[in-house]
């Protein structure tokens, strides 16, 4: 079999990083700098189907429509789904193995009709589970990206 | 609009690493065995279609590198990537470029090498950077949570979806392309390492080298070229949503709404009666007992009883996966052609022993994205 074959030469790319700059645009600034200056989170209303979108963004996709309603939601939220994510992979943003375990998210916050997807504390006494309330556990000092919130915890936990 | 079929193809035997051949040399083995499986050479091709996602080799531009064992040497080349659904958006895009008169004799390939990256790590590239990749963890973490979400609401456990692993891994044994073959127990898929809560390794699909080449021809080809053409009665695709974080988890949406207009297209009314096997991209187990609700063989929460009846059984009324579907074989820009390519052997009667009898409709889905879905509809006799 040709996997055996010791004279099959395999090139490694090495620690092969390359870096980006990506645009966050108006609606993303905005829920970033209200994130970083007053631990607030906001969404946008659809004026046709009412949905408040968070992540912010200019268009509802369904409607076709341009938003610019803004609407203040959360900070606290419930879980729609999560996973606990057990086993180690490349993240491409940094070329380091992502530590694990770590608790995975989809987070409904309150007066949000789309989610958040966000790190969860791994409680040590109860367990997670869907339909359970968290809140954002915020970081020091913020930088405006969604790192400013460290990971939710469940309330009560 | 020209009536159009699926006249043959070819497969590598998949497996988890070849060493032994670059992405082009890949691209060729398949290639050569679609050409030596119709009977056509390389001149008799108007054009070709080609796709693969970039991202898990590194290197973009496959139409231009792999242009010797593609075989578009100065012919029209074209390449399409949609993530996980990039083979089934070749097979449609197959369809719609010989459906619109423009070529007759189509080659369209799919490949992977997915033994040359970190799958995940390439996965999490294709999502937003700015609000999906911080915690994102590939396709493993965002079907986990629409596993979590599925039994939550059904009561659906571990060991309905081991079944659904359980079956598609015999299949396998079977084909001999898969590359998955060894069979597997209920009680094995339960035992094996959990990756992500709920799912367990054995209840994913695994990451693999291969490539699919697959012969699309217009009607007067297909008829003097093939004396049992897979026609093409249906093609539909849904996207609906813009970030990871959108998707709802109440349903496979996409899927749902994609069936059913395929249904409209080929004149079904009760899938589960008149479909006689499917190909699902199926990427994970519990995809076969939720999707098989969106695709209306089964009532909501009502996947689980269909399954253990047997009726998705090679024996059943309805055979699921009789390839051994995406749990045993993933060259991920392969898999969703590699669906269509295994309908049309089963409507040919060319399937060798994972041949379901007498095939006269069968369907193909493709799956990926946030949460994407396509369908295909082939059937034996002309529309």
């Amino acid at each position: 079999m040709a996997k055996k074959n010791p004279n099959l030469i395999i090139l490694s790319s090495g620690e092969a990083f390359q870096p980006f700059r990506y645009s966050v645009g108006v609606y993303g600034s905005r829920f970033f700098y209200e994130l970083k200056e007053n631990k607030k989170f906001f969404g946008v209303r659809c004026p046709v189907c009412r949905k408040v979108y968070v992540p912010p963004r200019p268009l509802c996709g369904p409607c076709y429509r341009l938003m610019d309603e803004w609407v203040e939601v959360g900070p606290l939220g419930t879980i729609l789904s999560f996973t606990i994510l057990r086993f180690a992979f490349i993240d491409p943003e940094t070329g380091q193995k992502k530590p694990v375990p770590y608790g995975y998210g989809f987070i409904r916050l309150d007066g949000a009709d789309t989610n958040l997807q966000h790190f969860l504390e791994l409680p040590k006494n109860s367990a997670i589970a869907i339909g359970s309330r968290v809140r954002p556990v915020f970081q020091e000092p913020r930088q405006g990206n969604l790192k400013d919130i460290a990971y939710f915890e469940i309330v009560g936990g | 609009m020209k009536r159009v079929a699926i006249i043959g193809s070819g497969q590598t035997d998949h497996t988890g690493s070849r060493p032994d051949v670059t992405g082009a040399e890949l691209i060729q083995e398949a290639v050569s065995r679609a050409f030596e499986n119709t009977g056509l050479k390389r001149k008799d091709i108007d054009a070709v279609v080609i796709g693969n996602m970039d991202h898990f080799e590194g290197i973009n531009g496959v139409e231009l590198w792999s242009i010797d064992g593609n075989a578009g040497f100065l012919k029209p080349t074209i390449k399409l990537t949609t993530g996980g659904t990039t083979g089934s958006t070749l097979a449609i895009a197959g369809y719609h470029l010989v459906a619109s008169g423009f070529f007759e004799r189509l080659l369209v390939i799919g490949w992977e090498k997915n033994s040359e990256s970190d799958t995940t790590g390439a996965i999490t590239t294709a999502f937003d950077p700015v609000w999906d990749r911080m915690v994102f963890a590939g396709a493993v973490a965002g079907l986990a949570a629409e596993a979590m979400a599925y039994c939550h609401r059904y009561g659906a456990t571990a060991k309905d979806a081991a079944r659904v692993a359980a079956r598609d891994r015999k299949n396998a044994l079977n084909n001999p392309h898969a590359h998955l073959k060894k069979e597997i127990t209920v009680e094995e898929v339960l035992r094996s390492p959990l990756i992500s809560d709920p799912l367990r390794i054995w209840d994913m699909c695994p990451r693999t080298d291969g490539a699919c080449a697959v012969i699309f021809a217009g009607e007067d080809a297909a008829e003097k070229l093939s004396s049992k053409p897979a026609w093409i009665l249906a093609t539909a695709d849904r996207h609906p949503y813009t970030y990871a974080c959108d998707v709802d988890f109440s349903s496979l949406h996409s899927l749902e709404q994609a069936s059913r207009e395929a249904y409209r297209m080929a004149g079904i009314k009760e899938p589960l009666k008149e479909i006689d096997a499917m190909e699902l991209y199926l990427p994970y187990s519990y995809a076969g007992l939720s999707w098989i609700e969106a695709l209306g063989l089964a009532k909501p929460g009502e996947g689980p009883k269909l399954v253990w009846d047997g009726a998705t059984d090679m024996a059943g009324e309805l055979p699921v996966n009789p390839s051994g579907g995406v749990i045993s074989t993933n060259p991920i820009g392969a898999t969703g052609l590699i669906r269509a390519a295994e309908c049309a052997l089963q409507i040919s009667g060319k399937a060798g022993a994972r041949q379901v009898p007498d095939v006269k409709i069968a369907l193909s889905t493709g799956f990926g994205g946030c949460f994407w879905s396509d369908v295909l509809i082939y059937g034996q006799k002309k529309p």
